[in-house]
């Protein structure tokens, strides 16, 4: 942190550190004061950092202008100035793996299908969304279902829903600085993505199918590099190769769902042979295999149900995963895997960690930095500092208390949620019309979604 | 103090008298290792006021004293626990645990029987595991007593049980056989293609059929009883096959497990708890309940906040869905503060953790409470829908559900508020047995 070098400075220190910033994200930000707002004695945790006791937070337009103490940061004549005594500002909460959208990319022809975009097939306006910003949360990583070994490109999305909200998926994306849709890659191993023929029906196949389609794309990428560009010796564009030789590049981070501790030391053979960067999903059981997965230093994205099991793989399932995972070194986030868990209560996958004796600091983190730094946006999210995107919930209290609310989510500096108005209220807490009429598509249940398990 | 059974008030004397005047009782060893001891900071009764720097004395598995610490004596010899916050055990008013197992396959399923649409003679006690692992992780967070059983699904699933969650057998963990019979009244219930039911109106339909069957199976058996009567005081009017006839005509009328099931709910001996969640299937198991005169309780309910009223006139409880239960199908205009509202209009209600079919497998209604307690149900009541308000809709509040003297002994312990999310539950006590709290 290096707070209290520039906060000498007030104001000026961090609009250098803006200017450095507009030319990189293509965004103009006002330069002057009237189009700023403070806010004022809250208790702020910027999860970069101690958390800071009467704080102050300062937003220019999309940015975060300045944050910390309120006798660090002094607040320029003219801001508009909210005095949040008593309330909680947390960093936007990230969410490494949701559903929300009615999504589905891969369809039931092929077990690898990683030309497939999640972004071509997500409803903006599906309610998800505004539950999601009830909770806090303010980017997701929208993800197809784990029915497959590769079942398609993930999507990064903010959740600009102030105002009227998003006419389409792109106005919720998150694009690098050339303007393309930032995502990754979605895998699967374990038993939700076996099947019937063409699906694999075991493990060792599994295994073998995924890396029969890295070596093609190896051999793609070869022949890519040795036509140097000659339209003539270039091989036929292969979208779904093409998705796999991003993902060999790191430009395509994979998200790997997983369960069981042999199935979580394949995902970390394969990505060690193919060198893709992975993060792992759910890993039920991560607990049991702490050690090898800190070695090979790749993080965790965890899943916190209220029982375990519902299947084989996810019996050994407990609260403790991730403490022990922090324990041991690995970077953990947690994830709503929303409609697995309501993004509304998304505090509440930390808060049973909190439970089973994880570090609350590091349990504010995997709701918030450690999350950003597993899609590779930790530059821009994650954290309340200055030049970081203004990205934030106001809460009434603890954010592991039961009883805390969000009352509102901000994002890009734009108010997208507020609990005082009745529109937003209803997605907060429920009732008619705030749902969604289709049951989720997950994976592999189908009609028994509902009436589950009949025999 | 006041006692509720000749035999407890008995042995408890003994003990006291083993104690104090060493004096030596048969069995005074027994006795003594069956006392215990709970001592809360704040001891939160639910059925009277909250103490503070409390204890309660078990004794043979009944509670036998409650008070301030200065005013109870404690026998010595007694295992003593120690808690910042006691309540009692946790009631889960309509769960699926014991039937619908922690793996989801073939093996542990148990839950619903797809093979026909009515099957109210389906028992519960038939297919309950009191092993299940899932039945030791609920208790692990204060839930003792269980209404569990079929699952929604079918027009008719099968019957419902309710357990205390310890036990080797059914027969150990058993409180009620046959508490209920489940109904559900949803598009989850329908099938598809040329199958019935396929549609609500032929879901009613085969209801109503199946109830008026079982309204003439019970006039037959009447008759028939009625006649058996006759026949032995001999004092009716003279009939010629009077001594041709065999001794119990009632014998006669083929036994029909189906209807037996249903004759209960006609007479009161079973609830009809129907799972609705849509207002218009809601509106439609409240006319079932009017029509034949039967005890309704409405399952899941997710649209009760379009019915408040009607539900109130009916006079009908809610087994309510659990607070986070997903908010899609037929439960999309679902909402947190369901609990709220039903406390606030005055309807009885419980907060179930109902049936998952696929995550989390059983849901844990301390839980569920918790985030009502969040969205407008005050702490007490979020307690009280998972304690004495399950029991009375159960009919087993003279047995659990509040912290009173000849109630069983039947506690929950916990460092801190129970329904906050970083507290755990560190002891559980059934039937005056310990057991261990969540593990961590």
């Amino acid at each position: 942190m290096h707070r209290r070098h520039w906060l000498g400075l007030a104001a000026i220190a961090p609009m250098v550190a803006l200017e450095s910033r507009i030319a990189r994200i293509g965004v103009a930000l006002p330069s002057n004061a009237a189009e700023s707002t403070a806010w004022v004695n809250a208790r702020i945790v910027t999860a970069a950092g101690p958390v800071i006791e009467r704080g102050v937070l300062i937003v220019q337009g999309r940015s975060i202008l300045a944050v910390g103490s309120s006798d660090q940061v002094q607040v320029p004549a003219g801001v508009k100035t909210i005095d949040v005594a008593g309330k909680w500002i947390v960093p936007g909460l990230v969410c490494t793996h949701s559903h929300v959208g009615g999504v589905g990319a891969a369809d039931g022809s092929a077990p690898i299908q990683p030309g497939v975009r999640i972004l071509d097939s997500i409803n903006v306006k599906e309610s998800g969304f505004k539950r999601a910003l009830a909770g806090g949360l303010t980017t997701l990583n929208i993800m197809p279902g784990s029915g497959h070994l590769i079942s398609g490109q993930t999507v990064y999305c903010k959740l600009r829903y102030a105002g009227r909200g998003p006419s389409t998926i792109d106005d919720i994306l998150i694009r690098d600085a050339d303007g393309q849709p930032l995502g990754g890659l979605k895998m699967a191993n374990g038993t939700n993505s076996q099947g019937d023929a063409p699906f694999p029906g075991t493990r060792g196949k599994s295994a073998f199918l995924v890396r029969e389609q890295y070596i093609k794309a190896r051999e793609y990428h070869a022949k890519v590099v040795a036509a140097k560009g000659d339209a003539d010796k270039l091989p036929p564009r292969d979208l779904h190769l093409e998705s796999l030789v991003e993902a060999m590049q790191g430009k395509r981070i994979v998200h790997h769902h997983t369960h069981r501790h042999d199935d979580i030391i394949t995902v970390l053979r394969l990505s060690q042979e193919f060198g893709f960067r992975v993060v792992l999903h759910h890993v039920s059981e991560g607990w049991k295999v702490a050690k090898e997965i800190a070695a090979a230093k790749v993080p965790c994205s965890v899943i916190v149900i209220d029982s375990p099991g519902g299947k084989l793989e996810a019996r050994d399932m407990t609260f403790k995963n991730g403490r022990v995972l922090d324990e041991a070194g690995v970077r953990v986030a947690f994830h709503t895997d929303d409609w697995i868990t309501d993004s509304r209560v998304f505090n509440r996958s930390a808060a049973l960690a909190v439970r089973a004796g994880m570090n609350r600091d590091r349990a504010i983190e995997a709701l918030t930095i450690a999350g950003a730094e597993m899609l590779g946006l930790e530059h821009r999210i994650g954290s309340l500092a200055p030049a970081k995107d203004a990205d934030f919930a106001i809460l009434s209290g603890d954010l592991f208390s039961v009883y805390t609310r969000v009352l509102e989510t901000w994002v890009e500096g734009q108010k997208a949620f507020d609990l005082s108005d009745p529109d937003d209220a209803l997605y907060a807490e429920g009732g008619q019309g705030a749902g969604f009429e289709l049951n989720p598509y997950l994976c592999c249940f189908g009609q028994s979604w509902q009436s589950g398990g009949a025999k | 103090m006041r006692m509720q059974t000749n035999r407890t008030n008995r042995k408890k004397w003994c003990v006291l008298a083993a104690l104090s005047l060493a004096f030596t009782c048969v069995d005074a060893q027994w006795l003594i290792a069956e006392t215990v001891v709970v001592k809360g900071k704040h001891i939160h009764t639910v059925s009277g006021k909250s103490i503070e720097n409390g204890v309660i004395v078990c004794v043979d598995g009944k509670i036998v004293s409650i008070g301030e610490a200065a005013g109870v004596a404690i026998p010595e010899g007694a295992k003593v626990l120690e808690a910042e916050v006691v309540v009692p055990g946790l009631i889960d008013v309509r769960s699926s645990v014991g039937l619908s197992g922690i793996l989801n396959v073939d093996h542990d399923s148990d839950h619903l029987e797809a093979s026909a649409p009515l099957q109210p003679e389906l028992r519960a006690i038939d297919a309950y595991n009191a092993r299940e692992e899932l039945v030791e992780y609920v208790r692990g967070f204060g839930v003792t007593t269980v209404h569990t059983g079929h699952a929604p699904g079918e027009l008719i699933s099968g019957q419902t049980l309710i357990a205390k969650t310890h036990g080797g057998t059914v027969e150990e963990a058993l409180l009620i056989d046959g508490r209920a019979v489940c109904a559900t009244i949803a598009e989850s219930s329908q099938k598809s293609g040329k199958q019935s039911p396929g549609t609500r109106g032929k879901q009613m339909s085969m209801l109503r059929s199946l109830l008026v069957e079982a309204v003439e199976y019970r006039t037959k058996l009447a008759k028939a009883a009625e006649k058996a009567q006759t026949k032995t005081t001999g004092d009716a009017e003279p009939s010629d096959e009077k001594n041709e006839s065999k001794p119990a005509d009632a014998a006669e009328i083929a036994r029909n497990l189906k209807l037996e099931a249903l004759v209960a709910v006609l007479d009161g001996k079973k609830a009809l708890l129907i799972t609705a969640d849509r207002a218009q299937d809601i509106a439609s198991a409240l006319r079932l309940g009017e029509e034949f005169g039967i005890r309704i309780w409405l399952d899941s309910a997710a649209e009760a906040h379009q019915l408040l009223p009607q539900i109130k006139k009916a006079g009908v409880p809610v087994l309510l869905h659990p607070t986070m239960a997903r908010a899609s199908g037929e439960r999309e205009n679902i909402t947190f503060r369901s609990a709220a509202l039903l406390k606030e209009e005055g309807i009885p209600f419980a907060i179930e953790s109902g049936f998952e079919a696929y995550v989390p497998k059983v849901r844990v209604v301390l839980f569920e409470a918790a985030v009502a307690a969040a969205h407008g149900l005050s702490k007490e009541s979020a307690l009280e829908s998972i304690t004495l308000a399950p029991a009375k809709i159960l009919g087993i509040s003279d047995r659990v559900g509040s912290i009173e003297v000849g109630k069983d002994a039947d506690l929950a312990l916990y460092d801190g508020d129970p329904l906050e999310y970083t507290t755990h539950c560190v002891g559980v006590v059934i039937d005056g047995k310990l057991f261990a709290g969540e593990s961590r």
